[in-house]
C-alpha cells in the first residue's frame, strides 16, 4: 500500500514497494506559475537527501527540486520535460518528476504527513 | 522583484484601484516601492498571449506623470534631456532620457508636448523621486513649474485596444503612435505602450479611472494583465527596463538608443551629458546591447555572466525569461562589440552549467504599432 509524504520544500513523495515517486505540490506549482522548463536527473544517478535533483523554471524564475531522501533514480517522467505545463495542470498526478529506489526507508519518518504540510502552507 | 529595502511589504505603497485587483484575485508583489499585481488567475502565459491577441488592461499607476509648464518649459527639457523640445509639434511624443554628466542614463522617459508651453513627462516608478529632485535642481533659473500629478495610469494594449476603448466611449482613432493629448480635464491619453502592440496609456483621476476600468473589464475582449506579463511582453518587444538593461552605468551609445537623439541635438550639445555623449559617439561603443536566444529550452536570467567558448567573460545578461509568443526563452544583455553580430555564439553561466546562446536580432516579436 502506498503512503504519501511531504517536505517543507513543497515536494510530495509517494512510496510503494521501496520506490518513491517525487513531484512538487499543487501549492508549489501555483506559486511558481506557468512552467516553461524542466530538467530531470539521470537514470542511475545517486541522490542524497537535499541534493538538487530537478530544475524547474517558470516564465519568471528558476527553482530547484531537492531529493527528499537518499536513493537511486530509477525512472524519470520525460513528459514533463517535453511539456512543462503538465506539472501545472497535474502536479500530483501525471506531472510527477522522478522515481527513486530508497536507500534507507527510515528517513521517511522525518518527512511530513499531509496535515503537517497543510499546516506549513497555511 | 528583488528583496531590496523598498520592496518590504510594510513600506509598500498601494495602488488607488487596489480593491479592483484584489477582487480580481491578483497575486501581489513589491516592485519599485509599490505593491503591484504580478499575475491574475489567468496566469502570466495566458495574460501575455491575450494581450497580443485581443486587449490587456494594465494598472501602471506606479509610474509618475510630471507636467512641466511655463515660458521656460521647452528650454528646461532641452537642458535636462537630449531633446529639442521646442521643435515638437503639439501632441507629439518622444522617447528620451535624463542623462548625467557622463551620459549615464538616469531614467528613460516619454515627453509629450501638450501645448505652447506645456509638456507631459512620464517617468519610471523606481526613479520618480530622484527624477523629480533632478528636474527641480536643473530647473533653477528657468521660468517654469513642475507638477508631480496624482493620477491613476492605465494602459490598454493589443490589437483590440482601439475597439474596446471605442466601446467604452473613448475615441482614440485620431491619435497616431507616439502622440498624446488631453481628452478631458485631468486626463492625459497617448497612443503608446510597453508591449510592442498598438495601444494607449491613459492618466486620469481615480474616480473616473475606476469607471473606465470597470467599463473595459465588462468587455469580454479585455483581461487584467499583471507586471509579470508586462515584463515578458516588453522583453519580446526588445524594450529596455531601466535598472536592468539601462542604468546610470550605461549610456545611449552602448545601449543602442542613439536613434532617440537627433543629429542637431547632438551637435548643439545643449543637454546635460552632451560632451560625454559626443566623446562616446566619436569613440564608438565599447559594448553593445543585443538580443540573446538560448539554443535550448532553459531560460537564462538577468545577471548571468556571458562567456566565449574559452570561458573568457564577454558580457552580461540584463533581462531574461521565457517569451510566450516567441515560444522560446528570450534574453537581452551586453556583449563586447566583437560578439555583437547576430548569430554569434556565446554561453551563459547558469548555476554551474554552461548554456549555449546565439545573439539574436531585436525585437523577438515584430512591433505592431499604429503609425497612422
Amino acid at each position: 500500500m502506498a503512503s504519501t509524504y511531504f517536505t517543507e520544500d513543497h515536494e510530495w513523495v509517494r512510496v510503494e514497494d521501496g520506490v518513491a515517486t517525487v513531484g512538487i505540490t499543487d501549492h508549489a506549482q501555483d506559486q511558481l506559475g506557468d512552467l516553461v522548463f524542466v530538467q530531470l536527473p539521470e537514470i542511475g544517478q545517486s541522490l542524497s537527501k537535499g541534493d538538487p535533483a530537478v530544475v524547474v523554471e517558470s516564465v519568471k524564475a528558476a527553482s530547484d527540486v531537492y531529493a527528499p531522501v537518499d536513493g537511486e533514480v530509477v525512472e524519470v517522467n520525460e513528459a514533463t520535460a517535453s511539456d512543462p505545463a503538465l506539472v501545472n495542470s497535474s502536479a500530483t498526478g501525471d506531472g510527477w518528476l522522478w522515481k527513486m529506489k530508497l536507500s534507507d526507508t527510515s528517513q521517511l519518518a522525518a518527512l511530513l504527513d499531509e496535515a503537517g504540510y497543510k499546516a506549513i502552507i497555511g | 522583484m528583488g528583496a531590496d529595502e523598498n520592496n518590504k511589504s510594510e513600506h509598500l505603497k498601494s495602488l488607488p484601484l487596489e480593491d479592483l485587483h484584489k477582487a480580481a484575485n491578483a497575486r501581489f508583489g513589491g516592485f519599485a516601492g509599490w505593491s503591484m499585481p504580478i499575475t491574475y488567475p489567468l496566469g502570466v502565459m495566458k495574460e501575455h498571449l491575450h494581450t497580443r491577441e485581443l486587449a490587456g488592461l494594465f494598472d501602471i499607476s506606479h509610474m509618475q506623470l510630471f507636467e512641466v509648464s511655463g515660458p521656460g518649459a521647452a528650454a528646461l527639457l532641452a537642458r535636462a534631456c537630449p531633446l529639442d523640445a521646442a521643435s515638437l509639434a503639439a501632441g507629439q511624443s518622444k522617447y528620451t532620457f535624463f542623462l548625467d554628466e557622463k551620459a549615464g542614463i538616469l531614467d528613460d522617459l516619454i515627453v509629450t508636448r501638450l501645448g505652447d508651453d506645456r509638456f507631459m513627462v512620464v517617468a519610471n516608478a523606481g526613479n520618480a523621486a530622484t527624477d523629480e529632485a533632478h528636474l527641480r535642481a536643473v530647473a533653477k533659473g528657468y521660468d517654469c513649474s513642475i507638477d508631480a500629478l496624482d493620477r491613476v495610469f492605465l494602459a490598454i494594449q493589443g490589437p483590440m485596444a482601439i475597439d474596446v476603448l471605442a466601446a467604452a466611449g473613448i475615441d482614440g482613432t485620431g491619435l497616431s503612435f507616439m502622440h498624446g493629448f488631453e481628452p478631458k480635464p485631468g486626463w492625459f491619453m497617448s497612443r503608446s505602450g510597453y508591449t510592442g502592440e498598438d495601444g494607449f496609456e491613459i492618466g486620469l483621476p481615480a474616480g473616473e479611472a475606476r469607471k473606465l476600468a470597470m467599463a473595459l473589464l465588462a468587455d469580454e475582449r479585455v483581461e487584467w494583465v499583471g507586471l509579470a506579463a508586462r515584463d515578458s511582453l516588453r522583453l519580446e518587444a526588445g524594450l529596455c527596463l531601466h535598472g536592468n538593461d539601462i542604468t546610470p552605468e550605461t549610456d545611449p551609445v552602448d545601449a543602442g538608443l542613439t536613434w532617440a537623439i537627433s543629429k542637431p541635438v547632438r551637435e548643439q550639445a545643449a543637454f546635460i551629458g552632451a560632451k560625454a555623449l559626443q566623446d562616446k559617439l566619436a569613440k564608438g561603443p565599447s559594448r553593445k546591447r543585443v538580443g540573446l536566444k538560448p539554443d535550448g529550452r532553459q531560460p537564462v536570467r538577468s545577471d548571468s555572466l556571458l562567456v566565449d567558448i574559452h570561458g573568457n567573460t564577454v558580457g552580461l545578461v540584463t533581462s531574461g525569461g521565457f517569451g510566450p509568443s516567441a515560444g522560446y526563452p528570450v534574453a537581452m544583455g551586453y556583449v563586447g562589440k566583437d560578439f555583437a553580430p547576430v548569430g554569434t555564439q556565446v554561453f551563459a553561466e547558469v548555476r554551474g552549467n554552461r548554456i549555449a546562446l546565439h545573439v539574436h536580432s531585436l525585437p523577438f516579436t515584430p512591433h505592431r504599432y499604429h503609425k497612422g
